[in-house]
């Protein structure tokens, strides 16, 4: 008698703690939604049952406690489905690349490959496509990376691109980011024949990518479909191409600006200090902060170098992307500013503030 | 991002901590245009203070150049991404949208509501806990919202909301919203739904969407998000029996060799006996491995290695369960299939069946019918076309590891892929294994095909003539057959002549009909190779599919395609059997090269151009590859 008079005051009490009413706790503990009213009545059942309803009982115990190993955070749910969608990659696909792009985006998903594989080294090698204006530090960063993690690092310039001496200063950023991103991509992409490249595109960053599949198919000529993508269902990833066909796959599509900055901050995850404020040398230039990252950045007349404390929300080339002036130089500080702040992370890239449509044109040309 | 919370400005360390513990709730919302889908979730997002200045400012320009709400603020534009439906006014595809609030982080799948995009709503369905039904008061239950409870229901959404929006057209009148609960539950009853919440609502205005609405005061259940914020998904699944899909094998070195994979359901711990299906094999669980370090136990949803402490034979595809309750293993199912190609199904030909984890050559086996989604009843078909749903019987070219649906959507679950052109043509669900496949064991008999073949002197092939009507196959195999025969080799000829008349006199030539004729010949002459013979087809063949299909079914390298080249002009001047006259005066309908396509072959082992040479030098030909490719070989050599 006592066992189960016990018994029902423990699952009286963790009803009570939990918000939970008696009925549906007693439909978890016994099957029976009126199991637990019944016991208290008076009501008998099997040592059995009651044994087997104990061990229900301590399982949930243990999930309420909050320090129980098998509660899922927002974040252990997002970087599982990651860590899922790089394991399919590479059960399924030949010859996989991942595209790293040394920003925060790229930082986790290198962070989530080493988790994926561990013990084994991620079975795949790392891309950059440099246009030879990014941020000295972003080199330096990069190379340091690849080494620590102990995976092989394939740098690609536009070798075209290169001899013209393309820059963002001498033919404007459209056609300095076509040339040497989207073009020096195509052509790595067809030079090392991978049928697999990982991007570190998330859907909340703009329109047209939130209806993107994970497993992005393109045709030979790397041209994204809108219209015709894949069906993708529950965690299902058809990786099938032909010879010569690739697919672009986005692990952490379903992350959002904030989950990226919590998950680096939880994980203690390297980024490049760019991310940090600190006194730099900059200059304005059509209203925007322009890092003075070498001697190839022109000085107008009227223009003059400041010291001034800033940070960069997105990092690329140096000549393109806009520093914000900010005194948050550690990981909460540009989380609090980030959480406060009023417009979208992509704004201060040149690239995607022509009309509404244009971000979905670049990919059906290629562009990531 | 105004994100309405005083932690962030005076404790950030206590936001971000209190931020951690989030859960998580992905839903779908769905219902017929216009009804107001894009506007809900912009209605949530602005709700929930989480869109930017800029992209603020920027749909109030768009609203006033391309909105269809004068000069309030359109916010289906916040969702509606792509630049062809902008134009058009509706979405076309599914978009995934974020926001979250204090207590969880949301993923929503913004789906379509018009008839040929139910591929989409399918999409977004598979991976939501919860449905979000639009219906637009002004018109009640309509014939799409039955199409899409009943889509929701057979992809295994077990909480429904039934939004009931534009309540702000008819004054908040609460008979209206009654009639419709009380025409929706009715209608709803038999789609196993756990849960059915009604809400009264106007997406436009935000009544009852983040907040209770004073216009409804007569409505006492939870606004939208209040009901989103507190249901309960989590809570069965944890009790359900272990399941991990391998789906790649780990093995850094020598000394480690670990199963990674995603949980599917239930729980494991260190020392848990485990079994492998399909190939029955029993361990115990030596580790669980992460980068964070060995676990205990691990639960559904966790991406996590196992090692085991006995060294067995574990490979992609396989699943490892819990000794008390492993998954059942079979080849030949019952299942639901959602058809998501231009290109109509076909009973008999082969496609790709991808589970999970695994891939694996199957066909629909049978139709059985197809599910008419307006009345849910059942009609007799022998195809399926674009969105059309139907109960299948599926044929696999060998046994996976599976559970019902029902019981576990991630390992009941499948697509199917087609074998040209990789793109995904069908869905499914797995209802149970067919009482044949469990009882159907293959005999393993002592005398194999090696030994009979060997008995024969022969290595077994299957010689595959393709060609229009009139190119000549059936004269080469006889040739070909008579000069094996002097070589004192076994072989046989199935042609039209004799496979037409008996076996497959009930097949007449449409392609439904062409396909089931190939799939029998190719098991026909599966039998004849297993039995040592070098056998030949000989068959017009058209469709590169079913060639494939018949490949398929025999061991690499048995299968030699061989493309009697004669072109339509040739053979139709030869006309032996007066048949191209008789289809060009439309006696005959469906006739190859005339009114029904022949594709070629692309990469056959021997083209013979008929043209160039006479059926002698071909039949010649052939036998000389036997002999080069060593079918010929015997004893003595």
């Amino acid at each position: 008698m006592t066992l189960i008079t016990d018994f029902v005051a423990r699952v009286e009490a963790f009803a009570a703690a939990n918000g939970q009413s008696l009925s549906t706790v007693s439909r978890k503990i016994l099957n029976d939604g009126k199991g637990i009213a019944r016991l208290k009545e008076g009501g008998q059942c099997t040592l059995k049952t009651l044994e087997e309803a104990l061990v229900k009982l301590d399982a949930l115990e243990m999930e309420l406690s909050g320090e129980s190993k098998l509660r899922m955070t927002h974040l252990d749910r997002l970087e599982a489905e990651s860590i899922h969608i790089m394991r399919e990659v590479a059960a399924q696909c030949e010859n996989p690349v991942m595209l790293y792009s040394v920003g925060k985006d790229s930082s986790v998903m290198l962070h989530l490959a080493e988790k994926a594989f561990y013990p084994s080294k991620p079975p795949f090698p790392l891309m950059h496509v440099d246009t030879m204006w990014k941020f000295k530090e972003m080199i330096e960063f990069r190379d340091r990376r690849a080494k620590e993690v102990g995976m092989d690092l394939i740098v690609h310039i536009n070798p075209e691109g290169k001899a013209d001496k393309v820059g963002p200063f001498t033919h404007g950023s459209a056609v300095h980011t076509d040339i040497m991103k989207t073009q020096g991509l195509k052509q790595a992409l067809d030079k090392y024949k991978f049928d697999a490249a990982f991007g570190g595109a998330r859907r909340d960053e703009e329109k047209s990518r939130a209806k993107e599949r994970i497993f992005s198919f393109r045709s030979e000529n790397h041209r994204w479909d809108a219209k015709n993508q894949r069906p993708e269902l529950w965690n299902i990833y058809n990786t099938r191409v032909h010879k010569g066909e690739s697919m672009r796959v986005f692990p952490i599509s379903n992350w959002t600006e904030l989950d990226i900055w919590q998950y680096i901050y939880k994980e203690n995850i390297q980024i490049p200090s760019l991310y940090l404020s600190k006194k730099r040398p900059v200059v304005e230039k059509d209203g925007v902060l322009i890092l003075v990252d070498d001697d190839r950045m022109p000085i107008g007349p009227d223009e003059k170098i400041e010291e001034k404390m800033v940070r960069f929300r997105t990092l690329g080339c140096y000549p393109l992307t806009g520093a914000v002036e900010s005194e948050a130089d550690t990981l909460p500080d540009v989380i609090q500013e980030m959480l406060l702040t009023t417009s979208s992370e992509r704004q201060g890239r040149v690239i995607d503030s022509d009309a509404g449509a244009s971000m979905e044109q670049k990919k059906e040309e290629g562009y990531f | 991002m105004a994100h309405l919370d005083d932690l962030i400005s005076t404790d950030i360390l206590g936001y971000l901590s209190a931020q951690e513990n989030k859960s998580f709730l992905r839903f779908i919302t769905c219902g017929s245009v216009d009804d107001g889908k894009s506007t809900l979730i912009g209605r949530l997002l602005y709700d929930s203070k989480l869109i930017y200045e800029d992209q603020l400012a920027s749909i109030e320009r768009d609203s006033k150049k391309s909105g269809t709400q004068g000069d309030k603020i359109d916010l289906a534009l916040l969702v509606d991404g792509l630049a062809a439906e902008r134009e058009q006014g509706i979405t076309i595809d599914v978009a995934y949208r974020f926001f979250s609030t204090d207590k969880r982080k949301f993923i929503v799948a913004d789906t379509p509501g018009h008839v040929q995009y139910t591929r989409n709503m399918a999409t977004g369905a598979s991976t939501a806990d919860v449905a979000v039904l639009l219906i637009d008061a002004r018109y009640g239950v309509q014939e799409q919202t039955r199409r899409h409870a009943y889509i929701v229901s057979l992809l295994g959404v077990k909480h429904v909301v039934v939004a009931i929006n534009k309540m702000d057209l008819n004054g908040f009148d609460q008979a209206v919203f009654n009639d419709i609960e009380v025409d929706f539950r009715n209608f709803a009853k038999d789609l196993g739904f756990e849960e059915i919440m009604c809400i009264p609502m106007s997406a436009l205005d935000g009544d009852n969407v983040t907040t209770s609405s004073e216009n409804t005061k007569w409505f006492k259940g939870p606004s939208l998000l209040e009901y989103l914020e507190s249901v309960d998904v989590d809570s069965a699944t944890l009790d359900s029996p272990f399941r991990l899909p391998v789906q790649w094998v780990n093995r850094p070195n020598l000394d480690f060799r670990g199963f990674s994979g995603t949980i599917a359901s239930g729980t494991v711990e260190v020392g848990d006996e485990i079994i492998v299906t399909p190939s029955g094999k029993r361990s115990t669980v030596k580790e669980i491995v992460t980068f964070n370090g060995n676990r205990d136990i691990a639960r559904e949803d966790m991406a996590v290695t196992l090692t085991l402490n006995d060294e067995i034979d574990i490979s992609r595809g396989d699943i490892i369960c819990k000794i008390d309750a492993p998954a059942e293993q079979a080849d030949q199912f019952q299942a639901h299939v959602l058809w998501m190609s231009e290109k109509e199904l076909y009973p008999g030909r082969q496609y790709l069946l991808k589970t999970t984890n695994k891939t694996v050559p199957a066909s629909v086996s049978n139709l059985k019918h197809r599910v008419d989604i307006n009345d849910f009843s059942e009609v007799a078909a022998k195809t399926l076309g674009l969105n059309e749903i139907g109960v299948t019987t599926l044929s696999l070219s060998a046994p996976i590891g599976f559970d019902a649906y029902k019981d576990n959507r991630a390992t009941g679950n499948f697509i199917l892929i087609d074998r040209q052109s990789n793109e995904t043509v069908g869905v499914g669900m797995l209802d149970y294994a067919l009482r044949r496949a469990s009882n159907v064991h293959w005999q393993d008999l002592d005398v194999g095909k090696t030994a009979r073949s060997e008995q024969k002197n022969q290595k077994p092939a299957l010689l595959w003539f393709t060609g229009l009507s009139g190119s000549g196959k059936s004269t080469i195999a006889n040739l070909v057959d008579k000069r094996l025969l002097d070589l004192g080799r076994h072989s046989y000829t199935l042609d039209g002549d004799n496979v037409r008349h008996g076996l497959n006199r009930d097949l007449g030539f449409t392609k439904e009909d062409r396909v089931e004729n190939i799939r029998r010949i190719g098991e026909v002459a599966r039998l004849m190779v297993d039995a040592g013979l070098i056998t030949m087809a000989s068959f017009i063949s058209p469709y590169r599919a079913e060639r494939q299909m018949a490949r398929d079914l025999l061991e690499e390298g048995e299968f030699i395609e061989i493309f009697v080249d004669t072109p339509l002009e040739v053979a139709e001047k030869r006309d032996v059997k007066g048949l191209y006259a008789r289809a060009r005066a439309g006696e005959i309908k469906n006739f190859t090269g005339i009114d029904s396509e022949y594709q070629a072959p692309e990469n056959p082992q021997i083209r013979i151009n008929t043209v160039d040479m006479s059926a002698d030098e071909a039949a010649e030909i052939i036998v000389k590859y036997l002999e080069d490719n060593g079918f010929l070989a015997g004893y003595d050599s």
